[in-house]
């Protein structure tokens, strides 16, 4: 996978590792790292458009506030078109979900940056919250009524039990789902970027095939990246609109 | 020779990817076909449309994850 130039050499998966920031020391929970730097800088870049962007007020926005505006605008109704009426008093929840993976997608991006949501252990957490927090939620806005959720009432008697272990199953696997599918996505497509990466260097190692795949590869990086832009948003905004899902089964549990 | 299992296997985790691709294209392609029939209802499905292939496509993940960890953890 790595190119066999000498000073080129790189393995397309050396930009997910976890360091710390200053010296080399063991990781414990307290050293600051690079995912725990480019934490900040989302929360950073959050608050930067969120609350300085819309500090003005203006009656006619800026481009900032408006930004900031339809952010807003989209999350709102999009926990109001899944979860209903109801599920608003969580909206600043979902809204929190979607900023973060979002802005730690396209801070990703950027070069020599790190992308916080490739990591299985940040996704694992914020699909664990959800899922936890939507379990406790069902259970004390429903009671055990939450457990008609695996009782398909609409199926046939003798075909409920077996439903029963499926919709179980299935309940469990929503986190696992849910952060690999983020972490997935990300690392998937980085990857992908330092392996054309990779090609691009032929140029130096052999001028005669270089000059056919340093080109092409070059393309590729622009292309795949292009299409990063793309998944950057699509991931913040399945992740949330699962959310809405889950949170919409444990308000209204009947199918 | 364990490498080289290693390898193999990776290899044809990914073709795990191929059914992902297929499934999202269909979702993609209905919803499109749907879509161009009645225009007017197409708006009000694209969280449908999202939630289907976000479906879809996590089990094209996992095989690339079985591939990850066939080269890396294993």
């Amino acid at each position: 996978m790595a190119t066999e130039a000498e000073g080129l050499s790189f393995h397309p998966m050396d930009q997910f590792v976890v360091k710390p920031l200053f010296g080399d020391g063991p990781i414990s929970w307290y050293t600051p790292t690079n995912a725990t730097l480019w934490m900040g800088l989302t929360l950073l870049a959050i608050v930067a458009l969120l609350v300085f962007g819309t500090r003005g007020r203006a009656i006619i926005p800026n481009r900032v506030q408006s930004i900031a505006e339809m952010l807003y605008g989209m999350i709102h109704k999009m926990v109001e078109d899944v979860t209903g009426k109801d599920g608003l008093k969580y909206f600043p929840f979902v809204m929190t979900l979607f900023c973060f993976i979002l802005f730690a997608n396209y801070l990703g991006l950027l070069p020599k940056s790190f992308s916080t949501t490739s990591q299985i252990a940040v996704t694992a957490v914020l699909a664990v919250m959800v899922f936890v927090g939507v379990t406790v939620l069902g259970f004390v806005k429903n009671g055990t009524h939450f457990l008609g959720l695996f009782w398909v009432k609409s199926a046939p008697l003798a075909l409920r039990p077996v439903l029963a272990v499926i919709e179980l199953i299935s309940y469990f696997v929503r986190p696992v789902s849910h952060s690999i599918r983020l972490a997935g996505n990300i690392m998937a497509g980085h990857a992908v970027m330092k392996v054309f990466a990779a090609f691009g260097a032929m140029l130096l190692i052999s001028p005669v095939i270089g000059i056919v795949v340093t080109p092409l590869s070059i393309l590729g990086i622009v292309g795949v990246y292009a299409l990063e832009i793309m998944v950057a948003i699509i991931q913040a905004y399945v992740f949330t609109i699962l959310t809405c899902v889950y949170l919409k089964d444990a308000l209204h549990p009947s199918h | 020779m364990e490498q080289l299992g290693q390898y193999l296997g990776a290899g044809l985790a990914c073709i795990g990817m191929a059914g992902a691709a297929i499934g999202v294209g269909n979702v993609a392609g209905n919803y499109l076909s749907g879509a161009l029939r009645n225009p007017s209802a197409a708006a009000s499905q694209t969280a449908t449309l999202f939630i289907g292939m976000a479906f879809a496509e996590a089990l094209g993940i996992f095989s690339f994850l079985v591939a990850l960890l066939l080269l890396f953890a294993v």
